[in-house]
């Protein structure tokens, strides 16, 4: 087979990304700015180049996957795990997605980071931000190519370290800049929440290996029928403890509240991660995990209304933000929970097809956000400094201090503009198709979803109808806003790509033609053409336009002021509060979990370390009992009573014995030579006698 | 002619010149006197060699005085060289005056 040659490449999705970090971590010091972002972009874009050859091999061959045998990795006992690679449908599909948008993101950084090192004072810390993204790319590149769900694991907790590793960039200060903990806090929240979801994958995957023997997909998926029609129980399980790392990975109910804090990382960092790649590992997951997950109802039941809350919840909480990346990341959460609920019902190829339009129009708003902050940046640096305002602490994410960019920023408020229209899922955008195939799905297999994320679709238009409008129209409300400034072609020109891809994203799996569902069938069984269902797509499409009038009602009619409060507060009262507050979910974790944590561990510190391990065990009872011992027992009875006595008395007797002997030493001859003389006569009268 | 005196009566001499001479040491103070009780003692074990020897009929009893008189010879010459050595020191030679080493 002459694609087979193509096949044994894919190796190298991984150590392109690897090459180009070593050589900025080697050499970077000694390079330009330029050619370490260059180095690196082109790292990511030669993966991307070499994933597309393997979707052309897979294309050209039979479709089928194909396992490349790479490395021997454990061999324990029964546990035999090899790191192989998978080239399949669905693999190559996350492949070209996470290199594609990767790279995009890669270019758009070296302009990004370049102004975001000086803004922040710390220039040397451009090359690292590159090796970190380098580093993200080859673990995204092992999570998705990964035969068993142990590979796939190491790629899981490698892009969490990657995350860990990029939310905390700039880990010394707040998100303003000042000298403080909040940073590396959210870095470590993103790890800690992580951190309970891999638990749950672990579980799955102990699991797995007791149930089947072995953790590569095929073997598992070879052997799930049979365990499912004996014990359909440990289906369940494995299934529900690997929904726990999806929540944990993607952001849902009840681990998702790591991921508005992760917008703490550079701009890049929240589009890459935290929007288009990283957080849809789950979706993969579960779309990887399909033949688990059709075995048992109850389990695509809860991950179907997971996703379905997540969605509805997230997307209301959007709804009451004024940070233009919280706005976003809670949209990510709602998106997140989109494709979950589809992936759940086992509408796989919908879930995998917002995935994909999803990572492209995120991306861009991500992207144009960080556009929109380094304009307001670079007003701010241009503001006469006269005291005024050189003092105050500016954020430059918060909307309220935006309005009228439309002016100042022409090409980002028009990107912006596509990529809102596209989540908003208007037609003929890439959101609109993707996001009404996952409705037509949920229309006909779980209503009650369908209806929550019909609501959340709503919400969707409407809170990016309002940030649309607060952002670009009005006039600014703040100095900064007038003097902000459009950003370079280094980054315009990423952009206006992830805008075509949002705009035509939908000829993936348009209805009818469905490409992308032809395309996955060879990896995941059963797809079916997702039909068009002319209600389903009316009503989202009306609910979207509505909600973009609402929100120009609002917003749009008559613009914010400055210092004014949101028009929304006045029309929703106290409901306001509860979405600009996320429903105190995190003072509900800090009081329910982190603060009875902190209390176990202050017990455990003070209680049963301090006062009974430290106090009683090793003071009282070890320490108390060898002093007792040592002095009481052995220094003065033993010691002091027993062995001395023993060596004075000897002293004692010996001195008593010698005293009454010395008599016998006179001095006189005599009395010797008489001594001697009875010494004979007893011997001699011994010696006769006897 | 063939009448001999018999064994014990030496013996008994001997004994009698034995417990003298013990007596002579034990008693006396002047060590010339001690030393002459002395040889009196080895002067009787050498009456009962002599007398031994004579009447078991064997020789070494009578080689063997030789060698008590050579012995007791050299113990006066050694004996008066310490009494010359104790006179110049003490200015006497009596022997309860030489009591120093005791306990």
């Amino acid at each position: 087979m002459a694609s087979s040659g193509l096949f044994s490449l894919v190796p190298l999705i991984v150590f392109l990304p690897v090459a180009g970090l070593l050589v900025n971590i080697l050499f970077g010091g000694r390079m330009s700015e330029k050619a370490i972002g260059t180095l690196a972009s082109a790292a990511s874009g030669l993966a991307f180049a070499v994933s597309a050859l393997l979707g052309v091999a897979l294309w050209t061959g039979s479709g089928g996957a194909v396992v490349v045998p790479f490395a021997d990795w454990i061999h324990i006992g029964d546990l035999n795990v090899a790191w192989n690679f998978r080239v399949d449908t669905l693999s190559v599909l996350m492949m070209l997605v996470v290199s594609g948008v990767g790279t995009l993101i890669h270019i758009y950084a070296i302009g990004y980071m370049h102004e975001d090192v000086r803004f922040k004072n710390d220039v040397g810390r451009y090359r690292r931000f590159f090796v970190f993204m380098n580093l993200f790319i080859a673990m995204m590149m092992i999570l998705v190519s990964g035969d068993s769900y142990l590979m796939l694991f190491v790629g899981w907790e490698g892009v969490g370290l990657c995350s860990f590793l990029l939310i905390g960039f700039w880990y010394e200060m707040d998100t303003l800049g000042r000298p403080s903990f909040a940073n590396s806090n959210a870095a470590r929240k993103a790890f800690i929440a992580n951190r309970i979801g891999d638990f749950g994958f672990l579980l799955a995957a102990f699991t797995m290996f007791w149930a089947f023997k072995d953790l590569s997909f095929d073997a598992v998926f070879a052997q799930a029928g049979q365990v499912a029609a004996l014990n359909p129980g440990i289906i369940l399980f494995i299934t529900l403890f690997l929904l726990l790392g999806v929540a944990g990975k993607s952001a849902q109910i009840p681990l998702y509240v790591w991921l508005p804090d992760a917008m703490a990382g550079p701009t890049p960092v929240s589009a890459l991660i935290h929007a288009a790649t990283m957080v849809t590992a789950g979706v993969y997951l579960v779309a990887r995990s399909a033949p688990l997950y059709t075995l048992v109802p109850q389990a695509q039941t809860t991950v179907a209304l997971v996703g379905g809350i997540t969605a509805l919840f997230a997307a209301t909480i959007a709804v009451g933000q004024y940070d233009i990346k919280k706005v976003l990341a809670y949209s990510t959460i709602s998106q997140l929970g989109f494709m979950v609920a589809a992936v759940g019902m086992g509408a796989f190829v919908a879930g995998m097809f917002h995935l994909v339009t999803h990572a492209f129009f995120k991306a861009l708003l991500f992207l144009s956000a960080g556009s929109v902050i380094l304009g307001m940046e670079r007003g701010h640096h241009h503001l006469p400094h006269n005291g005024d305002h050189h003092e105050e602490v500016f954020d430059p994410n918060d909307m309220r201090n935006m309005g009228g960019l439309r002016k100042q920023m022409p090409v980002t408020f028009w990107l912006y503009l596509v990529g809102a229209l596209a989540l908003a899922g208007i037609f003929p955008l890439a959101g609109f198709w993707s996001k009404d195939e996952i409705l037509a799905d949920a229309f006909h297999k779980f209503p009650a979803v369908y209806w929550m994320l019909t609501i959340a679709a709503f919400l969707t238009a409407f809170y990016m109808g309002r940030q649309v409008w607060m952002v670009f129209f009005g006039k600014p409300r703040h100095p900064v806003a007038e003097h902000a400034e459009e950003s370079p072609k280094v980054i315009t020109i990423p952009l206006m790509i992830l805008a075509a891809l949002a705009v035509l994203g939908g000829v993936l799996n348009l209805p009818g033609v469905s490409s992308l569902t032809l395309w996955l069938e060879h990896t995941i069984a059963g797809v079916e053409p997702g039909e068009f269902n002319f209600f389903v797509a009316g009503l989202s499409t009306v609910l979207a336009l509505a909600a973009i009038a609402l929100s120009w009602l609002i917003y749009g009619r008559q613009p914010l002021a400055e210092g004014q409060k949101d028009p929304l507060k006045k029309l929703l009262g106290p409901v306001f509060t509860v979405f600009e507050r996320k429903y105190w979910v995190d003072e509900f974790y800090w009081s329910v979990f982190v603060n009875r944590y902190v209390d176990i561990a202050r017990f455990l510190a003070d209680v049963i370390d301090g006062r009974f391990w430290h106090d009683f065990v090793h003071e009282k009872v070890i320490a108390g009992t060898y002093n007792w011992l040592s002095r009481t027992v052995l220094d003065l009875r033993v010691d002091q009573q027993f062995i001395d006595a023993i060596a004075n008395g000897l002293g004692e007797w010996t001195k008593r014995i010698s005293g009454s002997l010395r008599r016998l030493q006179n001095g006189f001859v005599r009395s010797y030579a008489l001594a001697v003389l009875a010494g004979v006569v007893i011997i001699l009268g011994y010696l006769i006698l006897k | 002619m063939n009448q001999t005196i018999p064994l014990s009566y030496y013996l008994a001499i001997s004994a009698v010149l034995f417990a003298m001479g013990t007596l002579g040491v034990l008693i006396r103070r002047n060590p010339l006197i001690i030393f002459m009780s002395v040889e009196l003692m080895l002067n009787s074990a050498n009456l009962a060699f002599v007398a031994f020897a004579r009447s078991f009929g064997v020789l070494t009893g009578q080689i063997f005085v030789f060698f008590v008189m050579t012995v007791s010879a050299a113990e006066v010459a050694v004996g008066l060289a310490l009494i010359v050595i104790i006179f110049r020191n003490k200015h006497s030679i009596n022997i309860d005056l030489m009591n120093s080493l005791k306990g």
